[in-house]
C-alpha cells in the first residue's frame, strides 16, 4: 500500500511486536528466553490439558512433562526447525508435544524439571480445575479424533485469557476500572439476560457511557489479542490465517 | 487469570468483529454479509447523508495479501465506470488497522434469488445480456472478473443489474493501475492475450511470478482456473463462467443440460451454453460480445452461430419468427379460395 492511502481513523494500530520465532533464533540468550516465555505464556495451558487428555497422564506427571517440554523447546532449539511455510506453529508444537511424550516414555524418564528456569507462573491447580469442569460435562470430553480441535480451542482460550488479563491491567493503569467491570459483567460472565440498561442502572451511569465503555473495551481487547497473536506467529501469512481461525472469521 | 467459558469466547469474538469507525464519516448500521475477505456492513455517510456499503477486512494490517487485494479491488472498481458495476466512493484504513472501502449501497436481490420471480426465458436472457454488457465493458478495459456466479450478481428494484465482488479480478492491462502501486501478485500476471477482445490494446506487458492458486467457484470456474493454470486464464475463462451462469438462468443449475432433464430448453440455447463452456478455451466464444450476440440472435428469432440447424428446425424457427405474417398470408389465401369457390357456385 502506498503512503498516500487515506488514514481515516488516525493510526491507533500499533507497530507489531517481534515474532517469537525470530526472537528464538536470536544469538542473544536473553532474547531467546524472552521468546520462550511469550510462547510458554500462550501455550502452557493447552499443552498441559492436551497431555492430560491425549496421553492420559496424571496431574503430577503432566505438570512435569509440560515443564519439560518447554525446556526441551529451548535446549534443543526446536523453534529453529519450524518453517512457517510448511505448517502452523500451533500444529508444529502439538506434534512436538506428541514426539516429546513418546520419547520420554521410551527413555522411561521422569525427572523433575523446570524449577526456576521457566519464569512464567504456571498455575497448574487452576488448569486442573478448568479441566475438571470440562471433564464433568460429558459433552466437553474430546474424542481422540477431535483432540486437534480441542488443542486449538484451548489455545484460543489461553490467548483470549491473556488478552483479557492485559486489558484488565490496562484499565487499572488508565483508571478505567469501571470499564473493565462492565466488560466483565457483559462479555465474560456469560449472563445472557443482562442488558446495557441494567448495567447503567446498577452503576448509576447513563446508557451511552455503558455503550462507549464496552465499545472501547472490545476494541482494546481485539487490539491486544491480535498483538499477542502476531507475536506468536512465524509470518504475516500465518498471523492472518491464525487470526481468522482464533476469531472464527472463517467459519461464520 | 480468569477462566473464559465457551460462551465468553463467543461473546468476545462477536464483540471483536465490530469495526471501529471513529474518525470516519460513517455510522455503522447493520451487518449485511460475510465474504471470503471480510464483512460487508451498511453505514450512514453522515457528511453526504446517504447510505453506503462498507467492505471491511477482518484482520488489521495494510501489508497483508488480503489488504492489497481489497485495495486493488477498490481501485479496479473505481476505474470501471459502468451502470452494471458497483461504484466505489472511498477507500482507507480504520483506526483499528482494518482496510476498508465504501461503495454504493445496492438494494436488491442476488440473481439466484431474483430469478425465482422471473419465469419467462426471454426475460431471463435479457437479464443475462445486461450481465454480459458489464463483463464485456470490464474486458474492454483489461479486467477479468474470474468469479462470475449468481451470488455475485445483484438485481435492483428497477431491474438494474450489478456485477459485484471483483476481489478475484485479474488485471490484463498494465495501464489499469498507476505504475508504482502495489497489487496482488496473484492478479498481476500480465500476459500475452489470446482473446481478441483485449488483444488490441495491450501495452507494456510483463511477466510476474505466478502463484498458481486455484481461485473461483466450482461449477462456474473454467477448467484452466480449476487447474490453477494462471497462464491460460483470459477473457474466455469469464466466458466459461458466463456460459455456466446462462445455464443456471435456464435450468437453475450450472451443469450440463441434458435433454431429459430440461426438455424446455431449445437446442440453440443449449448449444450456446455448450459452446461457452467447452473445456478447450479455443473452442469457446472468443469474446463476451459474441456470446451476447448469439443470445440476442436467439431472442430475435435468428439462427445462432453455436448451432447448425436442420431443415425442420429452420422451418420451425422461420415460422415462429414470421408467425404473424405467415398466418396473415394464410388467412388471406384461405379467404381468396373461399371467395373463388363462392363465386364459381
Amino acid at each position: 500500500m502506498t503512503q498516500g492511502d487515506e488514514q481515516h481513523g488516525g493510526d491507533r494500530f500499533p507497530p507489531t511486536r517481534r515474532s517469537v520465532i525470530e526472537a528464538a533464533r536470536s544469538i542473544d540468550s536473553e532474547e531467546r528466553e524472552r521468546a520462550l516465555e511469550a510462547l510458554c505464556a500462550a501455550y502452557w495451558k493447552p499443552v498441559y490439558k492436551y497431555i492430560r487428555l491425549r496421553w492420559n497422564r496424571p496431574a503430577d506427571a503432566a505438570q512435569d512433562l509440560t515443564q519439560g517440554f518447554f525446556m526441551e523447546l529451548l535446549e534443543r532449539e526446536l523453534l529453529d526447525r519450524f518453517d512457517p511455510k510448511k505448517s502452523r506453529l500451533r500444529t508444529y508444537l502439538r506434534l512436538c508435544v506428541d514426539s516429546f511424550v513418546m520419547n520420554e516414555d521410551k527413555a522411561g524418564r521422569r525427572l523433575k524439571r523446570g524449577g526456576n528456569v521457566l519464569h512464567v507462573a504456571l498455575d497448574f491447580p487452576g488448569a486442573e480445575e478448568e479441566l475438571g469442569a470440562a471433564v464433568m460435562d460429558p459433552a466437553a470430553i474430546p474424542s481422540p479424533e477431535s483432540l486437534e480441535e480441542f488443542f486449538e480451542k484451548e489455545w484460543v482460550r489461553s490467548l483470549f485469557a491473556l488478552a483479557v488479563e492485559e486489558l484488565r491491567e490496562l484499565c487499572l493503569a488508565k483508571e478505567r476500572e469501571r470499564t473493565f467491570l462492565l466488560f466483565e459483567a457483559y462479555d465474560l460472565d456469560g449472563n445472557e439476560r443482562i442488558s446495557y440498561e441494567q448495567l447503567a442502572q446498577e452503576y448509576g451511569i447513563p446508557l451511552t457511557d455503558v455503550t462507549n465503555a464496552l465499545a472501547w473495551a472490545r476494541r482494546e481487547f481485539r487490539r491486544i489479542a491480535l498483538e499477542r497473536l502476531r507475536e506468536i506467529c512465524g509470518s504475516e501469512e500465518e498471523f492472518q490465517r491464525e487470526a481468522r481461525a482464533a476469531f472464527g472469521w472463517e467459519a461464520k | 487469570m480468569k477462566f473464559l467459558s465457551d460462551r465468553a469466547l463467543d461473546r468476545l469474538r462477536d464483540g471483536a468483529e465490530i469495526p471501529d469507525l471513529a474518525g470516519t464519516p460513517y455510522r455503522l448500521l447493520e451487518r449485511v454479509a460475510r465474504g471470503g475477505m471480510g464483512v460487508v456492513y451498511t453505514a450512514e455517510d453522515e457528511k453526504l447523508q446517504r447510505r453506503v456499503a462498507l467492505k471491511i477486512l477482518d484482520v488489521p494490517g495494510r501489508e497483508s495479501d488480503l489488504a492489497k487485494r481489497l485495495l486493488r479491488e477498490a481501485r479496479v472498481l473505481a476505474r470501471l465506470e459502468h451502470p452494471g458495476i458497483v461504484p466505489v466512493h472511498d477507500v482507507g484504513t480504520l483506526a483499528d488497522g482494518r482496510v476498508f472501502y465504501a461503495m454504493k449501497f445496492v438494494e436488491g436481490l442476488r440473481l439466484d434469488r431474483y430469478i425465482a420471480s422471473v419465469n419467462s426465458i426471454p426475460d431471463r436472457l435479457r437479464l443475462f445480456l445486461r450481465i454480459c454488457d458489464a463483463v464485456g465493458f470490464a474486458h474492454a478495459h483489461g479486467v477479468l472478473h474470474r468469479d462470475l456466479k449468481p451470488a455475485n450478481v445483484m438485481v435492483g428494484p428497477f431491474g438494474e443489474v450489478l456485477v459485484m465482488d471483483w476481489g478475484l479480478a485479474k488485471i490484463l492491462r498494465e495501464g489499469m493501475l498507476r505504475s508504482g502501486q502495489e497489487v496482488d501478485p496473484e492478479a498481476t500476471i500480465f500476459e500475452s492475450l489470446k482473446s481478441p477482445v483485449a488483444a488490441g490494446g495491450v501495452t507494456g506487458i510483463s511477466e510476474v511470478t505466478e502463484h498458481g492458486t486455484v481461485m473461483g467457484t466450482p461449477g462456474y470456474m473454467s477448467p484452466e482456473q480449476a487447474r490453477g493454470d494462471v497462464q491460460q486464464i483470459d477473457a474466455r475463462s469469464d466466458i466459461f463462467s458466463l456460459g455456466a451462469l446462462l445455464r443456471f438462468l435456464l435450468t437453475g443449475k450450472p451443469g450440463q443440460i441434458s435433454a431429459a432433464a430440461s426438455p424446455r430448453i431449445e437446442k440453440s440455447l443449449a448449444a450456446i451454453c455448450a459452446k461457452a463452456t467447452t473445456a478447450a478455451a479455443a473452442e469457446r466464444y472468443p469474446a463476451v460480445q459474441e456470446l451476447a450476440l448469439d443470445v440476442s440472435r436467439y431472442l430475435d428469432g435468428l439462427a445462432v452461430a453455436a448451432h447448425r440447424e436442420s431443415i425442420i428446425e429452420k422451418t420451425v424457427r422461420f415460422y415462429r419468427r414470421y408467425r404473424f405474417f405467415i398466418l396473415l398470408i394464410a388467412a388471406y389465401l384461405v379467404m381468396r379460395v373461399l371467395i373463388l369457390l363462392f363465386m364459381h357456385r
